[in-house]
C-alpha cells in the first residue's frame, strides 16, 4: 500500500520554464521595430498640425530633425512658442547651418542631396520662425524639407 | 567514487533578466514613423538674378495675415474653399503653355477641363501659386493652406491618371514604388516611371513662398 501513500500534496507549481522564451521574443520584437531615441526634448512635445497630403520619411539616418515649440523651462529660456531646439539645447536660427554641417559630416558625400530636414513645429508657433530656419537651410543647400504633421482624415 | 551528475543551472531568474532588458528597450526607443508635408526649396538665386516677368493672370495669390485670415486673389476666403479655387485656377487652360526645353513651341492644354477664361492661368505648367504669409501667422494655419493647395494638385493628377491609365495617381505611384523595390520587375518599373513622370509633367506643382510681411 506504500504506493498510494506517496501521492503528492498541494497544487503543483506552474511550469515557468518557457517564460524567458516568451519575454525574449517580445524583446526581439521591440528591438527590431523601434529606433533609438536620439534627443531629449527641451521643448514641450510639439502638437503637430494635421494634414492629408503627407509622405513618410523613409530612411531615418538621412533625416535631421529641428524642433520648434514652447520651452519646458520658461525661467531659463523665456516664454512663447518660437523656441528652436537643435540637438539637445535651445538655439537660434543662426546655428542651423552648423547643425546641418555636423549632420553631414557623419554621412558620405554622395548621400548629401538625399538628406531631409524634418521640422517638427508646434501648431501655435509662428511662420516667421519657420521662414528664418528655411532661409538658413537654403543658404547651406539643404533643400529637402518635411513639415512633420499627423495624418488627418480625407474628406 | 560515483561522480554525481552536473546539477542543472537554475534558470528561474532568466525571465527577470529578460524583462529587465525588455523594459530598458521600451523606454529608450521610439516607434513613431515620421511623416509630414514634403517640400523642396528652390536654390538660392545668384546675387545678380533678375526674376522673370510673369503675367498677373498666371499667378494665384494667397495671403494669410497675422489674424490667420485668408485673402485669395483679392477676396476673403475660408480654408475649406481654397482647394476648389486652386483647382479652377490651375485647370483653366486659357492659353498656350511654356515652350519645351528642346525649343518646341508651347501647346494649348488639351487635357484641361477648366473654363478657358482669359483672365485666369494659361496652362498648368505656367500656373504659379504664390503663398504670402505674415511672420505672425500661426504655423498650423500655414500648413493647412499648403495642404489644401497640394490636395488641389492631387485631385487633378488623380483625374488625369484615371483618364490616361485607368488608375489613380496615388495607386500609380504606389505600384511604381513596389516595382522599384523588387529586382525582377525592372522593365515594369521603367514603364511606370514614364507614366508617373508624364502625369507630373502635365500638372507640375509650382507653389512658391513669397517674402513674408512683418
Amino acid at each position: 500500500m506504500s504506493k498510494f501513500g506517496k501521492k503528492k500534496k498541494g497544487i503543483p507549481a506552474v511550469n515557468t520554464a518557457a517564460l524567458p522564451d516568451i519575454v525574449f521574443m517580445l524583446l526581439f520584437f521591440f528591438m527590431v521595430t523601434t529606433t533609438m531615441r536620439e534627443t531629449n526634448l527641451v521643448i514641450e512635445n510639439p502638437r503637430l498640425p494635421t494634414a492629408t497630403e503627407i509622405k513618410k520619411l523613409e530612411d531615418k539616418s538621412l533625416v535631421s530633425t529641428i524642433y520648434v515649440g514652447k520651452s519646458k523651462d520658461p525661467n531659463r529660456d523665456g516664454v512663447g512658442y518660437n523656441k528652436i531646439q537643435l540637438n539637445d539645447k535651445i538655439s537660434t536660427a543662426d546655428q542651423v547651418p552648423a547643425f546641418i554641417f555636423s549632420k553631414r559630416d557623419k554621412l558620405a558625400e554622395a548621400l548629401h542631396p538625399f538628406m531631409t530636414t524634418s521640422i517638427k513645429a508646434d501648431k501655435e508657433s509662428n511662420v516667421g520662425t519657420i521662414i528664418d530656419i528655411r532661409l538658413k537651410l537654403r543658404d547651406v543647400n539643404a533643400l529637402k524639407i518635411n513639415y512633420s504633421s499627423t495624418a488627418g482624415s480625407k474628406n | 567514487m560515483a561522480r554525481r551528475e552536473n546539477p542543472e543551472i537554475n534558470a528561474g531568474s532568466m525571465a527577470d533578466i529578460a524583462f529587465l532588458l525588455l523594459i530598458f528597450f521600451l523606454v529608450t526607443t521610439t516607434m513613431n514613423v515620421d511623416s509630414g508635408v514634403s517640400k523642396k526649396l528652390s536654390e538660392k538665386p545668384p546675387a545678380d538674378y533678375v526674376p522673370p516677368v510673369i503675367k498677373e493672370k498666371n499667378i494665384f495669390e494667397v495671403n494669410i495675415n497675422r489674424n490667420n485670415e485668408l485673402l485669395v486673389e483679392g477676396d476673403r476666403m475660408e480654408v475649406k474653399d481654397i482647394k476648389d479655387a486652386a483647382v479652377m485656377f490651375i485647370d483653366n487652360g486659357g492659353g498656350i503653355g511654356k515652350p519645351g526645353e528642346d525649343g518646341t513651341p508651347g501647346k494649348a492644354c488639351d487635357y484641361c477641363k477648366g473654363e478657358r477664361s482669359d483672365s485666369s492661368s494659361d496652362h498648368p505648367n505656367k500656373a504659379i501659386i504664390s503663398v504670402q504669409s505674415d511672420r505672425g501667422t500661426e504655423y498650423g494655419v500655414y500648413i493647412q493652406v499648403q495642404n489644401e493647395l497640394l490636395r488641389a494638385y492631387t485631385e487633378l493628377r488623380n483625374r488625369l491618371s484615371q483618364e490616361r491609365y485607368g488608375i489613380s495617381f496615388d495607386e500609380l505611384e504606389e505600384s511604381y514604388k513596389d516595382a522599384k523595390k523588387s529586382a525582377d520587375s525592372k522593365s515594369r518599373a521603367e514603364q511606370l516611371k514614364l507614366k508617373v513622370e508624364d502625369i507630373k509633367k502635365a500638372y507640375p506643382q509650382i507653389i512658391s513662398d513669397a517674402e513674408p510681411t512683418s
